[in-house]
């Protein structure tokens, strides 16, 4: 980013960009507007786009993007889906991705597997699996095919691949058909391979970020990820690790299209940002093509434009990019819901599958519980919300 | 009130004022503060919309809140007293007559000047279930253990099991002994040697010395250390969140008030919600402090009292 910062600066003498990077900016944001003193662009998760807007302190950019000819067409439709809350555009997408299943072909070929071809369905997932398992003298997990815990960031979604949903728009639906699938199936594993085993078997493992990552290693040969696993891999993996991407395979092998998550880094304008169009300036320039390019080939991601440059491809050093691409173009690729309480369904979610990963709770049980709680917080949002909703959308649509 | 009164008062005034200002800014102000939006719909960038006693109304049904409180009460009842105990019987061996004493009074306050982080990390890998440090020396003990009584027994999984979770935070606590230890040692050195001079003539035992003149004297120490350590497992944070990376541990059992407070704070933006929480932390330490200066009243002697 600061490379695209210089670029911007140098391209005009009108605006200077001071860029900064922060960690938590997340929190560190909500106390600056808090305080009055907000930055005049900030980069933020897109998943945290709703509770910022519903907390009025963002800028809508409906009107400064319509005069700066910035349309929807111009962007992978996911990306534009992210960057609207409650009818209003609040944000520009900076740095794209979504998951995908990486695997290790290496492993693939000395189990007889055929590397280049990765599970179709969850059936698949599972077949490999069991074929890759592999147990020391003691009888202790030495290597998995795959582990739902690893890396364990989306515990929430897994119900996706099964059809499932965490809202329809109206309510909470943790405890649908296709969540419980999903739990069913994370608890065959417990079943499998015994919790206390597979704790343990986890615990061996070494930080993301580090050689002793689990699938560097070989531990674990199908992990869930997106394309930063690029920049892991060169600089952690072994030499010459074999790699490959494709979709993760849905419950149901004929499901039409690829299902995975999307997510975007975005640009937004605080709520009393003092120089809101130049501020807006730069995010334009940040999302033509060029930049924008640039922008992804230094973060090693794919550009959330619709038009990308011929040699973008080319001088992209993640060879699976275009897979990533095509994965977040799917009319089944998903962004998690716009909701306020998004924190706490992931935490709430991931406490629902510790508890079917350790063999402590049955599936149905479990997500009830996480489905209870988190409707009545819905609730109580919705009831909250309805005192300033009308207020807020009034001065939203103020020209 | 004369006006040499009034100059003397207003330089008492001045000599107390950067108290003064830092007590009303700093403590009095945010705490009607919080008083006040623990009744509120509030998240800090919307306006607070007052809400009566509903964040209150909220907490008492809220089964995480109560897990978390639970959980902070439980590792208080098992922190305080082990950390008491551990760190009086530290000073008493280091306060007696032993080679290189004061290489081990350094060695053994050197682990509770480690900033939290390191710690948190340090002890994440010591108590890791597979490659631990811990579960490495506890193995082989176990191991003879099970072959002497046919038992299946294995180190434990200590962070990722609920059952051990906290017990695994207490022994990361105990590192921090070396604070209480310090206090307990200069309370020791202070302990008049005519006393024990006077109960040898009548020939007391090293327990009946340890039992009615070091105890006895030594408790404002164990008082003031007591509270100390109450308020600190009250308020405990940093290591757990780190531990959890910012989560809540195996089905919560690593989830206190602070961090369930935080969680509402800054990451589910309910900060009135958080207030009240503050709140409720607040008044229990008050009544816990109070229950243990009402019992120090009659255990606790003051030298000249």
């Amino acid at each position: 980013m600061r490379a695209v910062v210089d670029d911007f600066n140098r391209s005009q003498d009108r605006i200077w960009v001071e860029f900064s990077s922060t960690s938590h900016i997340n929190r560190k944001l909500m106390l600056s507007i808090g305080g009055g003193v907000p930055p005049d662009v900030a980069g933020l998760f897109g998943n945290t786009l709703a509770v910022y807007a519903e907390n009025n302190a963002l800028t809508p950019l409906d009107r400064l993007a319509r005069e700066a000819g910035i349309h929807g067409e111009d962007y992978v439709p996911i990306f534009w889906d992210i960057c609207h809350h409650l009818g209003h555009l609040w944000a520009l997408p900076s740095s794209p991705a979504c998951l995908g299943l990486v695997w290790n072909k290496r492993i693939f070929r000395e189990n007889g597997l055929d590397p280049d071809r990765p599970p179709a369905s969850i059936r698949e997932l599972e077949q490999i699996n069991d074929r890759l398992v592999r147990r020391d003298a003691q009888g202790r997990l030495q290597s998995i095919g795959h582990l739902p815990s690893e890396p364990g960031w989306w515990p929430a979604i897994w119900g996706w691949w099964f059809g499932g949903d965490l809202w329809d728009g109206k309510r909470i639906t943790l405890n649908s058909p296709g969540n419980l699938a999903a739990m069913d199936w994370i608890s065959t594993y417990p079943r499998r391979f015994q919790s206390r085993e597979l704790l343990s078997f986890r615990d061996g493992f070494g930080n993301f970020a580090s050689p002793q990552n689990a699938f560097f290693t070989g531990r674990v040969a199908m992990v869930l990820q997106g394309p930063w696993i690029h920049t892991f891999i060169e600089k952690y993996a072994p030499p010459g690790f074999e790699w490959g991407v494709a979709a993760f395979p849905a419950a149901d092998a004929a499901t039409p299209a690829p299902i995975t998550l999307v997510e975007t880094d975005v640009l937004v304008i605080p709520a009393g940002a003092r120089h809101p169009r130049e501020a807006f300036a730069f995010i334009r320039y940040v999302n033509e093509r060029a930049a924008m390019e640039k922008l992804c080939l230094g973060q090693r991601k794919f550009s959330p434009l619709r038009e990308v440059s011929a040699d973008f491809f080319q001088k992209h050093p993640n060879p699976h990019i275009r897979t990533f691409l095509d994965l977040a173009k799917s009319p089944l690729a998903k962004h998690v819901p716009p909701l306020t309480l998004w924190a706490m369904m992931e935490s709430d979610m991931k406490q629902a599958f510790g508890k079917v990963w350790s063999g402590a709770a049955q599936p149905q049980p479990a997500l009830e519980e996480v489905q209870q709680h988190l409707q009545a917080e819905y609730e109580n949002h919705q009831r909250r919300w309805s005192r300033l909703a009308d207020t807020l959308q009034r001065q939203w649509d103020a020209p | 009130m004369s006006a040499a009164d009034l100059r003397r008062l207003g330089t008492g005034f001045m000599f107390i004022a950067p108290w003064l200002v830092g007590f009303l800014a700093l403590s009095l102000y945010p705490f009607l503060s919080s008083l006040y939006l623990s009744t509120c719909d509030y998240s800090v960038l919307a306006p607070a919309v007052w809400i009566g006693p509903e964040n209150y109304t909220a907490l008492s049904r809220d089964p995480i809140f109560w897990k978390a409180a639970g959980n902070t009460v439980l590792f208080a009842m098992v922190s305080v007293p082990l950390g008491l105990v551990l760190s009086f019987l530290l000073a008493l061996l280091l306060n007696a007559e032993i080679p290189a004493r004061g290489f081990f009074r350094t060695v053994f306050f050197l682990p509770s000047l480690m900033p939290l982080v390191c710690l948190a990390v340090l002890w994440l890998w010591l108590l890791n279930g597979d490659l631990g440090l811990v579960n490495a020396c506890l193995r082989p003990g176990l191991q003879t253990l099970s072959d002497l009584l046919g038992w299946h027994l294995s180190a434990p999984n200590w962070l990722q099991d609920p059952r051990f979770a906290l017990a695994g935070l207490v022994l990361t606590g105990i590192w921090g002994v070396g604070h209480p230890m310090v206090i307990f040692l200069a309370g020791l050195q202070e302990v008049p040697r005519h006393l024990y001079e006077s109960a040898d003539i009548d020939g007391a035992s090293r327990w009946q010395k340890l039992r009615h003149i070091t105890l006895p004297m030594l408790s404002p120490v164990i008082y003031f250390n007591g509270i100390m350590a109450l308020i600190g497992c009250f308020q405990v944070f940093a290591v757990p969140y780190i531990m959890t990376e910012g989560g809540d541990g195996p089905e919560r059992s690593l989830l206190f008030l602070a961090t369930y407070l935080y969680q509402h704070a800054f990451e589910y933006w309910n900060m009135g919600y958080a207030c009240a929480i503050g709140l409720f932390l607040f008044a229990l330490i008050l009544v816990l402090t109070l229950v243990a200066s009402r019992i120090s009243s009659r255990h606790v002697h003051y030298e000249g009292a």
